[in-house]
Formats: C-alpha cells, structure tokens, sequence
C-alpha cells in the first residue's frame, strides 16, 4: 500500500500530524486547504523528512460547486483520502447569530460531506480506496456549550455512516475517526484532562493504523469511547440539568 | 497561564504561552509584548521561561531543504527529527549535546557542545546561517562572522527569535560508534588520559565525586564513528529501531543519599571497569544513554534538580577540579552524574566552552545544594572559570558578571534595544 493520499483541510495541526504518519509510510501525499501557497513550506517538510512526493491544491471546503472540478483536478485519484476540514467557532457567536452558526453547520457537515460524496463516486467508480472524515465526540450528544459545531459533527457522523453502509459492498472503506480533545490550535487557551487530551501525532499515528487495519470508527483515545457511552446513556430528564 | 519550568523542573513559573505554527505567529508575538522563545524545554533551569510570553516554537518543526548533508529546519525541529530522517542516509549531527531531544533554535541558542568539542568545536561549527527575527518583526539572516551571529549562538534567545537555520551535517558510514573504555583510579590519571587523547573524535569522562574510597575513579570513553569494515558482517549499518523508554517515577531520590550514592558510584565503576576495552555501541545508547528513560528529570521528585556545569581554564583545571571535587564530597551531596570533559577554545562570543576542562553534576533542589553551587562558584570563579547557562537556574547576578563578556553582552542588548523585548526569568536573573 502506497498510493496518494488526499489531506483535505491540511493546513491544521492534526492534519499535519496525518500528513507526516503517511508520508512516513512511504506515501505519496496531496495537500489540500485553502490559500495553498501557506501549505508549502509542509509540502517541503514532507519531501525532505521522508523523500515522498508532495503536491498542494487550492480547495475550499465552503465552496461546494468548485468540489466535482477540485476532485478531477487532483493528479491522480488518491488511495487514501482524509478529511480534516471542521471548525469550532464559539457557541454564544453561534447562538446570537444564527448565519454565524450556518457556517459553521457548513464547514463541519455540508463542505465534508460534499467534497466526500464527490470523491466517494469516483473511488466506487474504480473499486478502491478509503474516506476518513474526522468528525468528533462532540457529535455524540448535543450538549449546551457546543451543540451547534456538535449537531453539525453529528450529521457529518451520520454520513460516514451510511457512506461506509453503501460503500462496504463496492470495495470502498469509510473510517469514522473520533479525536476528542486533541493538543491543537483549536484548543488553544482550554483547559483540558491530561487523560482525555490527545498529542496531534497519536491521531495521525491512530488514522494510519486504522486504515490498514480497515477499523470502521476509532475514537483515538480508547477511553473516550467509555466517556461517550456514559454521556450517551444519561436519561433525558436528567441530562437536560447537567452542564457537561 | 500555565506553570512551566525547564529540564530540571526548578523554578515553576505561571508563564502565559503563546504557540506559533508560521512566522507570521511569531511577529504577531514579537509585536505584542516582551517574550522569550521556547524550544522543547531541555534547557534546566530558567532561560527560556517567561511569566509575560513564553513563545512555543515546537510547532515551527519543519524540514525544509536537504542536500549533500545540508539541512534547512526551522527552529522547533528536534535533534531527534533530524536524526530519524537522516541516519538512515549516512548523515548524523555534526555536534549533539546528551539529549536528542533538544530544538534547533535551541541547540543554536545555548551553542550546545558534545563529546568532541575538543576537536570539532560547539554547535557553531555546523551553522551555516540563522534566520532571527528581531524586535520590528523583521527577519534578517546572519552568518558566523557577524556580530548578530556571534552573539546569537550563544545567545541565550536573548538577541531574537531563531527562525530557521542552514545547518550541516557529517557524513556517516554506519550508526554504529566503535567505543575504547579505561578505568583510571584518580583526576590526575584521568586528566592525562584526556590529554593523550586529543585527537579521538569523542571523549567524556565519568567521575566519582562522592566521599567513598573510590573518590576520582573514573571511567574514561573514547569513540568514533565505526567503518563499515568495523561492524561484523551480519551487522545491520544503519540500526534506527526505537527504544522503548522506561518510565521514571517520583519519588526516586531517596537511594540516592550518602552511603547508598557511594556504593552506587563504586559499583558503577567496578562493572565498567571489569568491561573496560573496545566495544561497538549503537548510537543512541553512546550519545544519549539517559533519553531512554523517559522523564529522567522526576528522579529526584517534585522538587526538581539543579545542575552545576563550569569550565575551567585548561592549566587552572587540575587543581580547580581537585577542589570542587573535594567540596562536593564533603559536603555529603554527592551527585548521581558525574561528568568530565574536555574543551577546545571558545568560538562564539557569549559561548560557554573554553579551552580547558568542563565538569557537570546535578543536585537535587534543596536549601543543601544551593549553599554547596554557591561555594562551587567560589572555587570556579577563583581558578578563572565560567558557567553554562544552559544548565543554569540559581546563579547570583555578581556570578555571571563576573564573566567580562556578560557586560558587554547586556550592554549591547540595551544599546540595540533587544533587552526591551526579548527577556527571560534568567536573563532578568543575571542582568543579561
């Protein structure tokens, strides 16, 4: 296994900790952001680090009708393609200003989902490859302090589900990658559990293995998955006087 | 806020960090407020530690060119990045110090020295160029031979945010080190080892301080890069497996008191010496033997530990060395590590190596060591000697300047106006 891999959104810390675990592999490795200039000096990393070639595209998440040209203008249709495009905004901006929140609603579901559904028509097409979308436990379950990024997660979840469902027969794989919290510029400022809160490198390690491994969802520290569990089983009546 | 400290976890400082990912980040934080650059942390004591702004540059790690053994990285890269990618092609560091773990920005700052400095000089030697931003956000690029260079490396962070530098690196027909190792029962013995063996590539010394019967015993390692026709022939060349690391819990520092410490040090030196002779060592275990324990550091506790690094003047040294050996012994406070070495002369301006003789030990952090480093300065200061800042993090300010260069070093800073805006707890410390 070393065909391209795709790295949409790969201007982020996760997406760079993705980048290097597969060029490490020996891949072959596309980037993929908006304002592709600022990728270069991490196309030069990877190149040097691990001798692989580096290429780097213009994509924007939010611009849907550019996403069927972005597609087949890549050099070659990836083997692998990962999606870590997402943003957190601020709950309170989201629940002032209803039009803040539909960005964000589309960057964390509709721009993923669209680049993906582009990308998962065309693997189908040749009978291979493999989608990661990075989603997150925010999805899980609504909660007051991030419900609008955690609904928009939560149908972007959803997708990769019933993409992995229809795509299973075709040769196609879909991982569902959970990260929870993560040492990331997202998080900057946000005091986190030391337990609980990934390294960058520990996801991009996590998504390497998991796409050899063809698992179907990771939460990238295992002990999420118990947290979530607890957080998902709450009852109702109770949950809605929480604050978690 | 969050609560930093350096290596040696003394002192612990609230410091607001601020990460940077680009340069722009970086500008945007030279711009803002007085700070100190911040590399992996390896630095003991204070020197990169600032309450105000402490700027991350571990997210400034990339790689960004690669030929004929020379490689441009920005600052936050780490010797053990660097390492992983190259060894495998036949290149390794020109100088390392004990820990692969450290930046590039911070090898650059602290001028970092390794087992042969007595033949290939400090990290200077490798440095082709350093990009530095300075207080307007500026970049500029200086070479050895500029002022800004030769106080950059060295410097402390003190002159400007390192960027990213051109360094190179030294060809290497294997990862494997061909070690020759001598028992030697005194400092005399070990000083004139040391001196007949000027032109092995790699020397360091380990040194019983402790008041037992094998005061100055000492085991003597000598090494170079093996040859191909050094390695037997099932022998991989290129060995870059990962060790795993040990992890270190607290509260260690307890078997390392008075008596068990002597009987640690002897026993250490009676197995060594038993298997003195020529052996071939992979490259991780002979340039980095403590980074296989994860968090070394927590050996001695919570409280932390402070090291003491000085050079004396090499014909200073024997009786100098003589004394704050005997100090230490004395003084019952005996250190775990004990580590002679010898210098070439001084290159950059605020460096720390000198021609003569380094020696290094840590303590842990108490009322105990503080007193015995502030007669060991004495000793130091008396046979001409200086002090590495790096390792640094008690020093009194009339230590430091009782270092000629520290004057002209801060006086320059106020004259420029890089005091203004680049500082840390140390240089606050020193009145650098």
């Amino acid at each position: 296994m070393s065909g391209p891999v795709l790295i949409l959104g790969a201007a982020s810390d996760i997406a760079r900790a993705v980048a290097r675990s597969f060029g490490e592999a020996g891949h072959p490795i596309q980037l993929a952001a908006r304002n592709a200039e600022r990728l270069e000096d991490d196309a030069r990393d990877l190149a040097t680090r691990y001798g692989v070639e580096v290429t780097t595209h213009e994509f924007d998440a939010l611009e849907t009708d550019s996403h069927a040209g972005f597609v087949a203008g890549l050099p070659a249709l990836p083997e692998v393609a990962i999606c870590a495009v997402g943003a957190m905004g601020t709950q309170t901006k989201s629940e002032a200003d209803p039009q803040a929140a539909i960005q964000i609603m589309r960057a964390n579901y509709e721009g993923p989902a669209s680049v993906l559904a582009h990308l998962a028509n065309a693997m189908e097409a040749r009978g291979s490859g493999t989608l990661v979308g990075i989603s997150s436990v925010a999805g899980d379950r609504g909660r007051a302090s991030n419900y609008v990024y955690g609904s928009a997660k939560a149908g972007f979840t959803a997708f990769l589900s019933g993409l992995r469902n229809r795509l299973s027969k075709q040769g196609v794989h879909v991982v569902t990658v959970l990260p929870g919290f993560v040492k990331t510029a997202m998080l900057e400022g946000i005091e986190t559990p030391a337990p609980l809160t990934a390294e960058p490198e520990e996801v991009g390690a996590a998504i390497l293995k998991a796409v050899r491994r063809k698992t179907n969802v990771i939460y990238t520290r295992p002990v999420w998955r118990a947290v979530m569990a607890v957080i998902r089983n709450i009852p109702e009546p109770v949950f809605k006087k929480t604050s978690i | 806020m969050t609560e930093l400290s350096g290596w040696g976890l003394f002192p612990q400082i609230d410091c607001r960090v601020v990460r940077a990912r680009c340069e722009d980040d970086v500008r945007k934080a030279v711009l803002a407020a007085p700070l100190i650059a911040r590399g992996n942390g390896r630095a003991y004591g204070d020197a990169a530690l600032n309450p105000g702004q402490t700027l991350d540059m571990t997210g400034m790690d990339r790689m960004l060119s690669f030929k004929d053994g020379m490689l441009v990285a920005e600052a936050g890269v780490l010797l053990a990045d660097i390492i992983h990618a190259f060894l495998p092609r036949g290149w390794f560091p020109l100088v390392t110090p004990g820990t692969k773990m450290v930046s590039l920005g911070g090898a650059i700052a602290a001028d970092v020295h390794g087992k042969n400095h007595h033949v290939d000089g400090s990290f200077r030697s490798c440095v082709d160029w350093v990009e530095l931003m300075g207080m307007d956000g500026e970049v500029s690029r200086v070479a050895p031979g500029d002022e800004l260079f030769e106080w950059t490396l060295g410097g402390m962070g003190l002159t400007g945010v390192i960027l990213r530098a051109q360094i190179r690196l030294r060809p290497v027909e294997s990862s494997w080190i061909v070690q020759d190792s001598k028992a030697l029962t005194s400092l005399t013995e070990t000083i004139d080892a040391f001196e007949a063996a000027m032109d092995a590539p790699y020397s360091v010394a380990w040194i019983d301080c402790t008041d037992g019967p094998q005061h100055g015993h000492s085991i003597l390692l000598l090494g170079r890069h093996a040859r191909s026709e050094d390695l037997p022939a099932d022998r991989p060349k290129f060995n870059l497996q990962r060790r795993g690391k040990i992890p270190v819990p607290f509260g260690m520092p307890l078997l390392f008191k008075g008596r068990a410490l002597q009987l640690i040090n002897s026993a250490y030196w009676r197995l060594k010496a038993r298997r003195a002779g020529r052996a071939l060592v992979d490259w991780d275990s002979y340039f980095y033997p403590l980074d296989g324990l994860a968090n070394w550091n927590k050996l001695y506790g919570r409280n932390g530990f402070i090291q003491f690094q000085c050079v004396l003047p090499r014909d200073m040294a024997p009786d100098g060395l003589a004394k704050l050996m005997a100090a230490i012994a004395e003084s019952k406070q005996g250190s775990v590590l004990s580590v002679l070495k010898r210098f070439g002369p001084q290159t950059s301006h605020f460096s720390f190596p000198m021609a003569g003789y380094t020696l290094a030990m840590d303590f842990p952090a108490n009322e105990r060591s503080l007193a015995l480093m502030e007669q060991l300065d004495k000793i130091t200061l008396a046979h001409g000697g200086r002090f590495y800042l790096a390792k640094d993090a008690r020093m009194a300010q009339a230590v430091a300047k009782a270092d000629p260069r520290a004057e002209t070093f801060a006086a320059m800073r106020k004259e420029t106006g890089l005091a203004a805006r680049f500082a840390s707890v140390q240089s606050e410390r020193l009145g650098l």
